[in-house]
C-alpha cells in the first residue's frame, strides 16, 4: 500500500498508471450517467407538488455534493502538498479548483432555474445560497493565484493553503438549512429508518451521484495528465511521448 | 520569549509613531467611504438608519482589507521578515506580535471613529454600544484573517487584487454576525448569541492564524 501510493507520487508514473483507467473510467461514467437520466428523467414517478420541474435534482443535488466534496479532496490534496511536497498532490490542487468551480457553477444554475417555477425568483438571498456562492468565490480565488503567481510551485503551496483555510465553509453549506432555516429544503434523511426521499426516486439519484463521482475522477485524471505534461515538457520522457505520436 | 514578543509590537509601534500621518489614513479612508452613502444612496435619516449596520460593517470590511496590504511589504522588502525567521523564538508568536502592532495601529483608531461614523448614518442610539463592541472583536479577526492573505500575496507582482479575491470571501462569516447583532441591537433583540460568535471566532482565529501566518510568509520567501 505505502510502497503504491509512494511510486504514484513520481508523476511519470502516475501518467502511465492513469493513462489505464481513464477508458474504464469515462466508459463507466457514461453507462452510469445514461442509466441514471433515463430511470430520473423517464421512469421516476412525478412529484405531487411540484410535477415535472422536480426532476433536476438528478442534476441539481450530485453537483451541489460534488461542489463540497471536490473542496475535501482539494484540501486534502493542499495537507499532503504542504506536509510532504509531492507534486503530484500539488497538480490535484490546480485542477480541483477548476472542476470545483464548474460543479458549483452548475448546482448554482440548475437550482436558479428549478428555483424560478417551485419558489418564483431565480435568487434569493438565503444562507445555503449564499455559502454556496461563496464557494464559487473561493474556487475563483484559487484559480487566480495560480495565474497570477507565475511559479506553478510556489503558487500550488500557496493555494494549497488557502484551500484549507477555505475549509471552514463547508460545515457552513451543510448545516445552513438546519442552522437557519431557510427558504432552501433541508438535507435529505438517506441513512435513517424512514428516508425523506421515495425510493422510486431516491434510486436513480444515487446513480446519478455515482455517475457524478466517477465524472470527477475521469476529468480529474485527464486534466491531471495535461497538467503533468505541460509541466514535465522539458524532461526526457515526454518528449519520448510527444515524438512516438 | 514574551519578552521578544512585547519587543516586536514596541518596534511595530515605535516605527507607526515615526510615521504619524500614515496613521491617519484608514480612519480618513473610513470617514470618506462612509460620507458617500449619503451621496449615493438618499440622505433619508430613517432608511439610512435601518441600512447603518450594514454599511459600518461593509466599510470597515474595505478599510481592514486596504490596511493589510502594508502589514508585511516594508519588513518583506528590507529582510527584517528573514531576520525574525532566523531568531530563536518561535516563528508565529513573533509573527502574532506583528499582526498585534498593526492591530493596535489600524483597529484602534477604527474604534474611536466608529460611534461618530453611526451617530452621523442616523443609526439608533441603542445599537450604538453593541456597534461597538463588534468592531471590538471584529477587527482584531479581521486582521488575522488578512495577515494570512497578506503573507500569501506578499512576495508577488499583482499581490494587491489577489489579496481582496483569497481574503473578502473569508470575512463574509464575521460580517454575517456582527451585522446581525447590530441589526438586533437596533430592534431591541437579545444580541448575545452573535456576539458569542464573534467571541469563538477571535479565539480560534488568535490560536490557528498565526500557525497560517507563519507558514504562508514561508512559501513567500522561498
Amino acid at each position: 500500500m505505502w510502497k503504491f501510493l509512494y511510486r504514484l507520487s513520481s508523476l511519470k508514473y502516475y501518467y502511465e498508471w492513469s493513462g489505464k483507467w481513464v477508458p474504464w473510467l469515462l466508459g463507466s461514467t457514461a453507462v452510469l450517467m445514461l442509466v441514471g437520466l433515463y430511470w430520473g428523467l423517464v421512469v421516476a414517478p412525478s412529484d405531487y407538488q411540484q410535477g415535472e420541474s422536480y426532476r433536476i435534482i438528478y442534476v441539481h443535488v450530485p453537483s451541489a455534493w460534488m461542489s463540497m466534496f471536490v473542496y475535501v479532496v482539494m484540501a486534502g490534496a493542499g495537507f499532503i502538498a504542504i506536509v510532504w511536497r509531492t507534486k503530484l498532490s500539488e497538480i490535484v490542487v490546480s485542477e480541483c479548483a477548476v472542476i470545483g468551480a464548474m460543479f458549483t457553477a452548475l448546482a448554482l444554475v440548475t437550482g436558479m432555474l428549478w428555483g424560478k417555477p417551485t419558489w418564483g425568483t431565480y435568487w434569493q438571498w438565503d444562507a445555503r445560497l449564499t455559502s454556496e456562492l461563496i464557494l464559487l468565490f473561493l474556487y475563483f480565488g484559487i484559480i487566480a493565484v495560480h495565474s497570477v503567481i507565475e511559479e506553478p510551485r510556489t503558487a500550488a503551496r500557496v493555494a494549497s493553503i488557502l484551500a484549507i483555510i477555505g475549509v471552514i465553509n463547508i460545515p457552513i453549506i451543510h448545516y445552513s438549512v438546519t442552522w437557519w432555516s431557510s427558504l432552501h429544503q433541508p438535507n435529505m434523511q438517506l441513512v435513517s429508518k424512514t428516508p425523506s426521499v421515495h425510493p422510486s426516486m431516491l434510486y436513480p439519484l444515487l446513480v446519478m451521484a455515482t455517475a457524478f463521482q466517477l465524472y470527477f475522477v475521469s476529468l480529474l485524471f485527464i486534466r491531471m495528465r495535461n497538467a503533468i505534461l505541460h509541466r514535465e515538457r522539458l524532461t526526457s520522457w515526454v518528449q519520448d511521448i510527444s515524438t512516438r505520436n | 520569549m514574551l519578552d521578544a514578543f512585547f519587543s516586536i509590537i514596541q518596534r511595530d509601534l515605535l516605527l507607526a509613531y515615526r510615521r504619524r500621518a500614515d496613521l491617519m489614513n484608514p480612519v480618513l479612508f473610513y470617514v470618506i467611504v462612509a460620507t458617500l452613502f449619503p451621496l449615493g444612496v438618499s440622505p433619508d435619516a430613517e432608511f439610512l438608519g435601518r441600512l447603518a449596520p450594514g454599511l459600518v460593517w461593509v466599510t470597515t470590511l474595505l478599510a481592514a482589507l486596504i490596511s493589510m496590504e502594508s502589514i508585511f511589504r516594508q519588513d518583506f522588502e528590507d529582510g527584517s521578515i528573514e531576520q525574525l525567521l532566523l531568531n530563536p523564538h518561535p516563528f508565529s508568536l513573533l509573527i502574532l506580535g506583528k499582526v498585534v502592532a498593526h492591530w493596535l495601529i489600524t483597529g484602534v483608531p477604527m474604534l474611536l471613529i466608529v460611534p461618530v461614523m453611526a451617530m452621523l448614518l442616523h443609526m439608533p442610539v441603542q445599537a450604538v454600544p453593541v456597534l461597538w463592541i463588534t468592531i471590538l472583536l471584529g477587527t482584531p479577526i479581521l486582521s488575522l484573517i488578512g495577515a494570512i492573505g497578506a503573507a500569501l500575496t506578499a512576495g508577488f507582482r499583482g499581490g494587491g487584487v489577489l489579496l481582496g479575491l483569497l481574503v473578502l470571501p473569508l470575512y463574509v462569516p464575521v460580517l454575517i454576525f456582527a451585522s446581525s447583532a447590530v441589526s438586533a441591537a437596533a430592534d431591541g433583540l437579545a444580541v448575545s448569541g452573535q456576539l458569542a460568535m464573534l467571541g469563538s471566532g477571535l479565539i480560534l482565529a488568535l490560536v490557528l492564524a498565526p500557525l497560517a501566518i507563519s507558514a504562508s510568509l514561508k512559501i513567500s520567501m522561498s
